[in-house]
C-alpha cells in the first residue's frame, strides 16, 4: 500500500516554498483581502447563535463517538446504500480509488466525466489517472474551473482560487475558452464559465463527486453547495460515483442538523449554504441510474491509531482555521506543497503520508491557538502541532538546533527550579538580538523562527520572581 | 474488491483501541420561541437578504398571484411538475407538465413553478423532495428561473425542526435551496446566480 496526498511528497519544505510566496505581494494581498471577508462573515453569523458553543460540543462528540466505532458505521452504511441501489467500493490508498474510478467510467463507456468540488480526489490525484486513461475529467466548481484551466494548484479548502484576482482569472478564461472579448466584473467571468459548462452539464455522461457526510442509518449521501454545479453533477447523468474518505461517515440522519448549522456558518459566513443534497441510493426515474461510491482510507486509518491526533479525522472542511491562522494569511496555501493547507493541512498531511515527506509542516505555525478557537469541531490543532514536533524530533528529522531546544524544554520545563534558571541564562543570552522588547533576526538554525516575525523578548523579571517577592 | 473491503476494515479495528465512548451532548436549541407571524417574518427577511422576491397570498388568491407575477416578468408560460393542483394555474398562460421533457426542453424553456416540502424560517430554505408536486430533481435544476409555493403549514423556525420533518421524507432525495445558486469565488464577491436557477421567488400561503 503505498498512500499520497496530491504531490505532498515532491513538494518543497514549508520554509522554502513560504519565502518564495511572501515574496509575491500580489498574491499575499489576494490571500489577505479574501481571508479577511471570510472571517467577517464568518464571525458575524456565528454571533447571531446563543448555542454555538453547544452546536460545537454536539459536533465533536458526534465526530468522537464515530471513530470509536467507525468499522460498525461503515458497515451499516454499506448495507442500507446497497439496499437502496448503490454500489460500495473499498480502497486501501489513492491508486486503488483511482483504479476503481477509472474502470467504471470505463465500463460505462465514457471518455469524459464533470466533476464538482472534491478535495479527495485531489488528494489521490484522480484528474491524472483519468487523463492517463484517456477520460477528460471537467472541473465544474468555479473556484475549480479557475484552477483546472490555469494549469494551477487549489490553495485553500473552501475557496481553491482565492490567490486569483478578476484580472488574472479573465485572462486564464479568455486564453483557454477560445474568447476573443471578455468583461472583467465577477459577473461576466461567472456568466462565461456558465456558459462554457452548461452544455457539457446536459451531453456527459459520468459524474464524479465526493461527500461531506454518509448517514450510516439511512445509507443517504450528502454534498453541501454553492453554484448549482453539484447538482448538476449529482442529477443529470446516467452514472454518478462518489469517492469519499471513510471519516465522513455519521451515525443518524438527526446529526446532520448539527452540521447543516456548524459548516456553512464557518465554511463561507452563511446562515445556509444554497444548495444541500441528500441522496439515498437510485430513485427511479430521477437522476442517475447507477451509483457507486468508493471508500477510501488512504493513510485514515493510521491517523486513526494514534490516540494523541485522532481527532484530526473529525475535520469537516470548512476551512475556518486557513482565514484565522497568521501564517496561512501570509503564505497562501501552496506553501504547504498539499491539497489540504493551512493549520488542518499541517496536521492532516504529514499523518496521512509518510513524516519524511512533510516533517517541516508541523512547523508552520506559531501555536497562537486560533485555529482551534474557529474550529467547529473543536480540534485541538496546536496540541496536535506539538504532539507532530515530537515526532519530528523523535525520528531523528529534524534541524539541530530544534532538538536541541526542544530537549532543553522538556528538561526545564519539567522542573520549576530549572525553568527560573533557563528564564536568567535566555535573559542573558538574548541581549544582542533584543531590539525594543522583541527579538528579530535569530541566530543560525533558529532564523525561522524569527524571519517573518519578531518574538517578544524575555521580560527582566519573570511572573515567578515577580511573585515570589510580593 | 473485497479483499480491500476487509484490509481498511481491519485496520479501523486495530487502530480504534478500547471503547472510548461517550454519551452525545445535545444541549443546542431544537426550537426558538418565536409568534408564528414573527416566524414568517423572520422567512421572507431571510429570502430577502438571498435576493429572492416573496410575495404573500391566501389561498384562493394563489392563481391571481401567479398571474401577477408572469406579468411582471413577461414570461407565457411556465413547466410544472406532474402533480401541481391544476387549481393553482391561471388561464391563459401556458403551463407544460414534465412528463418526460429532455434536458434540452428543460434548458429552454421560461423557468419552473412547483410547490415545497417543508420551509426552515432561520435559514430561509425551501426543501424539496422531489415528490409528484415537485417534480424529479432535473426540473428545478435546469431552468433559469424558479417559482416555489410554500404553504405556512409547511414552515417551521429551525434547522432541527426542519430536519425532523426532511427525515419523515426518506428515501426520496431531498433538495434545500437557500436563494438562487450563488458564488463568491472570484475575490469573494457574491454573484448571484451560476448554474441553478439565477432567479428564485417566492409565493407564501396564508
Amino acid at each position: 500500500m503505498s498512500v499520497h496526498v496530491g504531490e505532498a511528497a515532491s513538494a518543497l519544505p514549508f520554509p522554502e516554498a513560504a519565502k518564495k510566496m511572501v515574496a509575491n505581494s500580489q498574491l499575499r494581498r489576494n490571500v489577505r483581502h479574501a481571508t479577511n471577508v471570510i472571517r467577517a462573515k464568518r464571525d458575524r453569523v456565528v454571533a447571531e447563535m446563543d448555542d454555538w458553543e453547544q452546536l460545537r460540543d454536539a459536533g465533536k462528540a458526534i465526530k468522537d463517538h464515530t471513530l470509536a466505532h467507525l468499522d460498525e458505521y461503515l458497515i451499516q452504511f454499506e448495507t442500507a446504500c446497497s439496499k437502496a441501489g448503490g454500489q460500495v467500493h473499498w480502497a486501501r490508498d489513492a491508486d486503488e480509488a483511482n483504479r476503481i474510478i477509472v474502470d467504471l467510467v470505463k465500463r460505462y463507456g465514457s471518455d469524459e466525466v464533470i466533476k464538482v468540488k472534491t478535495m479527495t480526489s485531489d488528494e489521490t490525484r484522480l484528474n491524472v489517472a483519468l487523463e492517463a486513461a484517456g477520460i477528460t475529467p471537467f472541473e465544474t466548481d468555479l473556484a475549480d474551473l479557475i484552477v483546472q484551466l490555469g494549469e494551477d494548484k487549489p490553495s485553500h479548502i473552501v475557496v481553491p482560487a482565492l490567490h486569483r484576482n478578476r484580472m488574472e482569472i479573465r485572462e486564464i478564461f479568455m486564453k483557454k475558452m477560445g474568447l476573443d472579448t471578455l468583461g472583467y466584473l465577477p459577473e461576466d467571468l461567472t456568466a462565461a464559465a456558465r456558459k462554457y459548462l452548461r452544455e457539457r452539464f446536459l451531453r456527459v455522461k459520468v459524474g464524479i463527486s465526493g461527500a461531506n457526510y454518509l448517514i450510516a442509518e439511512t445509507g443517504s449521501v450528502v454534498v453541501v453547495e454553492s453554484e448549482g454545479n453539484g447538482r448538476m453533477c449529482l442529477t443529470l447523468p446516467e452514472v454518478l460515483i462518489s469517492i469519499v474518505g471513510v471519516e465522513k461517515v455519521i451515525p443518524r440522519f438527526e446529526d446532520l442538523e448539527v452540521f447543516l448549522q456548524l459548516l456553512p456558518r464557518s465554511a463561507t459566513g452563511e446562515r445556509m449554504n444554497p444548495y444541500n443534497s441528500i441522496w439515498t441510493g437510485v430513485t427511479p426515474g430521477d437522476g442517475p441510474q447507477a451509483f457507486h461510491i468508493v471508500l477510501l482510507d488512504n493513510g485514515r486509518t493510521k491517523v486513526l491509531a494514534d490516540p494523541e491526533s485522532r481527532e484530526t479525522l473529525d475535520c469537516i472542511r470548512c476551512g475556518a482555521c486557513l482565514n484565522a491562522c497568521p501564517v496561512y494569511r501570509q503564505t497562501g496555501g501552496h506553501a504547504y506543497g498539499s491539497v489540504y493547507a493551512g493549520p488542518i493541512g499541517a496536521i492532516l498531511t504529514p499523518q496521512l503520508q509518510s513524516m519524511e515527506h512533510s516533517e517541516t509542516l508541523p512547523y508552520a505555525s506559531t501555536l497562537c491557538g486560533a485555529c482551534y478557537e474557529v474550529c467547529p469541531v473543536k480540534i485541538n490543532i496546536p496540541e496536535i502541532l506539538i504532539h507532530l514536533r515530537t515526532k519530528v524530533v523523535e525520528s531523528g528529522h529534524a534541524p539541530l538546533a530544534e532538538r536541541l531546544a526542544m530537549k532543553g524544554a522538556a528538561f526545564a520545563m519539567s522542573k520549576a527550579s530549572r525553568l527560573s534558571l533557563a528564564h536568567a541564562f535566555a535573559r542573558l543570552g538574548q541581549w544582542p538580538f533584543n531590539d525594543d522588547g522583541k527579538l528579530d533576526n535569530l541566530p543560525g538554525l533558529l532564523a525561522g523562527w524569527t524571519e517573518f516575525r519578531d518574538l517578544d523578548a524575555i521580560p527582566s523579571e519573570s511572573f515567578r520572581e515577580w511573585w515570589s517577592k510580593r | 474488491m473485497s479483499s480491500a473491503r476487509e484490509a481498511v476494515l481491519a485496520s479501523i479495528r486495530q487502530a480504534q483501541g478500547g471503547p472510548a465512548d461517550q454519551s452525545i451532548p445535545r444541549l443546542y436549541s431544537a426550537s426558538v420561541d418565536l409568534a408564528p407571524a414573527e416566524v414568517v417574518e423572520q422567512f421572507a427577511d431571510r429570502l430577502h437578504d438571498y435576493n429572492a422576491t416573496v410575495h404573500q397570498c391566501t389561498v384562493d388568491s394563489i392563481p391571481a398571484t401567479i398571474a401577477g407575477i408572469l406579468e411582471t416578468r413577461q414570461k407565457t408560460g411556465l413547466l410544472i411538475p406532474t402533480g401541481l393542483p391544476s387549481a393553482w394555474l391561471p388561464a391563459g398562460y401556458n403551463f407544460r407538465r414534465d412528463e418526460g421533457l429532455s434536458y434540452a426542453d428543460l434548458d429552454a424553456s421560461q423557468g419552473v413553478l412547483t410547490a415545497c416540502d417543508v420551509a426552515i424560517a432561520l435559514t430561509g430554505t425551501i426543501v424539496i423532495a422531489h415528490s409528484p408536486a415537485q417534480g424529479r430533481r432535473a426540473l428545478t435544476l435546469v431552468p433559469d428561473y424558479h417559482l416555489c409555493v410554500v404553504r405556512l403549514d409547511q414552515l417551521v423556525a429551525t434547522v432541527p425542526e426542519g430536519m425532523r420533518r426532511m427525515a419523515a421524507l426518506l428515501p426520496a432525495p431531498l433538495t434545500t435551496i437557500s436563494g438562487p445558486s450563488a458564488t463568491s469565488d472570484i475575490e469573494m464577491i457574491r454573484i448571484k446566480g451560476v448554474h441553478g436557477p439565477r432567479t428564485l421567488e417566492v409565493i407564501l400561503v396564508d
